[in-house]
């Protein structure tokens, strides 16, 4: 007979680990959304998030102390970032701005590396992995923590776009940059803005996988978790990411459980890309997103 | 005290620093006028209006010959944020609302472009909706399910919001009927009439234009060409003719047209 309530552990376990992809992959949708770039160094910004926070950690810092530094560290990294390399490229083609983030992600990458050394580092955030037990699921703990940080999270910057006058700007150049321009929007502080949001995520990101993966150079390739989820959802829509990174850890678990085993394992690492490659085919736009216009 | 709010001598521009798209256009906007720019599809006009608010980095535009003069500030390297706050304000051709906003977010966005305080928000939005009374009826509703002629109404009050001194507005009247036409042009000149407001227009119904105009700089393929006062140039039937692409029974063997001072 078919074991239901181990169907129900794997999608639950799988739905958990999808509000981290999730994470990641609303960082690219904030900054794709506003200026067009796929910020491929997204995943090196998570990296040095949770590398400063494990490094302080370990050199003495208090706990809180060292999490209120990292912030206002991914805070500058975020505004630097934003004025150093992408304000001057103002108005360059796309693939210019990508390929000026994917040199980015090096140059972020190597600087951890200078300032922190090259060792692996566990993180402890003082949440314990021991399963709960509910209604005879067993649900990891750190998985339904990690879910609900991102999920205020999300609710935050929610309220933030809806309500304030910064949101508006940010939904305003989001919807169409030429009109905030001449609306007299000044693109380049809510460009600043959203870096800032996307060195938060950054950071929050980087504390919940480093935490989980181990504090190391690896940690950067999440991001490449995070692309399927973007396929999946769309890249410009923040519901999309929420949505495609729960169907992706979903999809991951079932079909590693279920699928796996078929044909010798060990699909975990690649279902995901198979399933945004057929995605891509039917719906290239994503379940949320906007269809691609042409921009004049 | 300048008599000129706005000059433009010998504009030249250029798309990708390749593509020339404008290569001498001069006009004037004297205080509390309304000036329209006419002339055919790709004579210029757009050009020339996006060089005045700064907008052409954005498309990849630059100004390489000529002078823009606001109330006697030369405005080279100003940004569009900037001129906004010093009340050159763009009403984009096509209107460019705000699909994804309601109409009211869409006004808000104008204020936020000036910086205004919210007592000054308020009372701008309730003198939009004076004048739009049909935006007040739909405030709520996302500017992208709108009409056509209510989105114009919206692109032209969000500029409102910003307390322009220049309004600048392109081709308003595209895909509009006639009727939304006739409204959108009244409700402009009821504008200029009572607060003083200047405003340089592209059109390339020049019918309509020229009938609320004081003056009129027509282009043709991106110079300016002929420059008058509207109610002279209305006489004169050939105008269309000649520069506007309205016949295609045009005098082959035309003179060139000495300027009407």
């Amino acid at each position: 007979m078919f074991d239901y309530q181990f169907l129900i552990e794997v999608l639950v376990g799988g739905l958990l680990s999808g509000v981290m992809y999730s994470l990641v992959a609303i960082g690219f949708v904030v900054i794709y959304k506003t200026s067009g770039v796929l910020n491929f160094a997204q995943g090196a910004m998570l990296l040095f998030a949770a590398l400063t926070f494990v490094s302080l950690v370990e050199r003495g810092v208090a706990f809180p102390l060292a999490l209120l530094a990292t912030l206002a560290i991914m805070v500058a990294l975020g505004v630097g970032v934003e004025r150093a390399v992408l304000r001057p490229l103002v108005n360059q083609p796309p693939i210019t701005l990508f390929m000026a983030t994917l040199g980015l992600s090096y140059v972020i990458e190597g600087a951890a590396q200078l300032l922190w050394g090259t060792q692996v580092h566990g993180l402890d955030i003082g949440i314990s992995d021991v399963p709960l037990d509910i209604a005879g699921v067993f649900i990891s703990q750190f998985d339904l923590f990690a879910a609900a940080v991102a999920g205020s999270l999300v609710t935050l910057f929610a309220l933030f776009f809806r309500i304030t006058r910064t949101g508006l700007s940010f939904r305003a150049v989001a919807d169409d940059p030429f009109a905030a321009l001449a609306v007299g929007l000044r693109l380049q502080r809510v460009w600043a803005i959203v870096w800032t949001v996307a060195g938060i995520v950054a950071f929050v990101a980087g504390l919940l996988w480093g935490a989980r993966l181990g504090v190391q150079f690896s940690l950067s390739l999440v991001v490449l978790k995070a692309l399927p989820v973007l396929v999946l959802g769309g890249f410009d829509s923040i519901a999309g990411a929420i949505v495609g990174g729960l169907l992706i850890g979903a999809i991951e678990k079932l079909a590693e459980v279920y699928v796996g085993p078929l044909v010798g394992g060990g699909i975990e690492a690649w279902a995901a890309y198979v399933v945004a490659l057929a995605f891509l085919l039917v719906r290239p736009s994503g379940l949320f997103g906007q269809k691609l216009v042409e921009r004049a | 005290m300048s008599e000129v709010l706005l000059s433009v001598d010998g504009l030249a521009a250029t798309y990708n620093h390749a593509i020339r798209a404008v290569s001498d256009v001069s006009l004037v906007v004297q205080p509390g006028e309304i000036v329209a720019v006419l002339g055919a599809n790709g004579a210029g006009k757009s050009t020339t209006l996006q060089a005045v608010s700064a907008l052409l980095p954005a498309r990849r535009g630059q100004i390489t010959a000529g002078r823009i003069v606001f109330d006697g500030r030369d405005l080279a390297g100003s940004s569009a944020a900037t001129l906004v706050r010093e009340g050159i304000v763009p009403v984009l051709e096509g209107r460019h609302c705000f699909a994804s906003l309601t109409i009211e977010e869409n006004l808000f966005t104008g204020a936020i472009g000036r910086d205004a305080t919210r007592a000054e928000t308020a009372d701008d939005l309730d003198r939009v909706y004076t004048l739009f009374p049909r935006l007040k009826e739909r405030r709520r509703s996302l500017a992208g399910l709108t009409s056509g002629g209510e989105q114009q109404m919206t692109a032209i009050g969000r500029a409102l919001m910003s307390r322009p001194r220049l309004l600048v507005l392109d081709e308003p009247s595209t895909g509009l009927a006639p009727l939304v036409v006739e409204g959108i042009f009244r409700a402009l000149k009821q504008l200029n009439a009572e607060k003083d407001l200047s405003i340089l227009v592209a059109e390339q119904n020049s019918t309509v234009a020229l009938r609320f105009a004081d003056h009129a700089v027509v282009l043709e393929n991106g110079r300016s060409v002929l420059a008058g006062a509207a109610a002279e140039l209305r006489r004169r039937g050939d105008i269309k003719t000649l520069y506007l692409g309205g016949s295609s029974q045009a005098d082959p063997s035309r003179q060139p047209t000495q300027a009407v001072a």
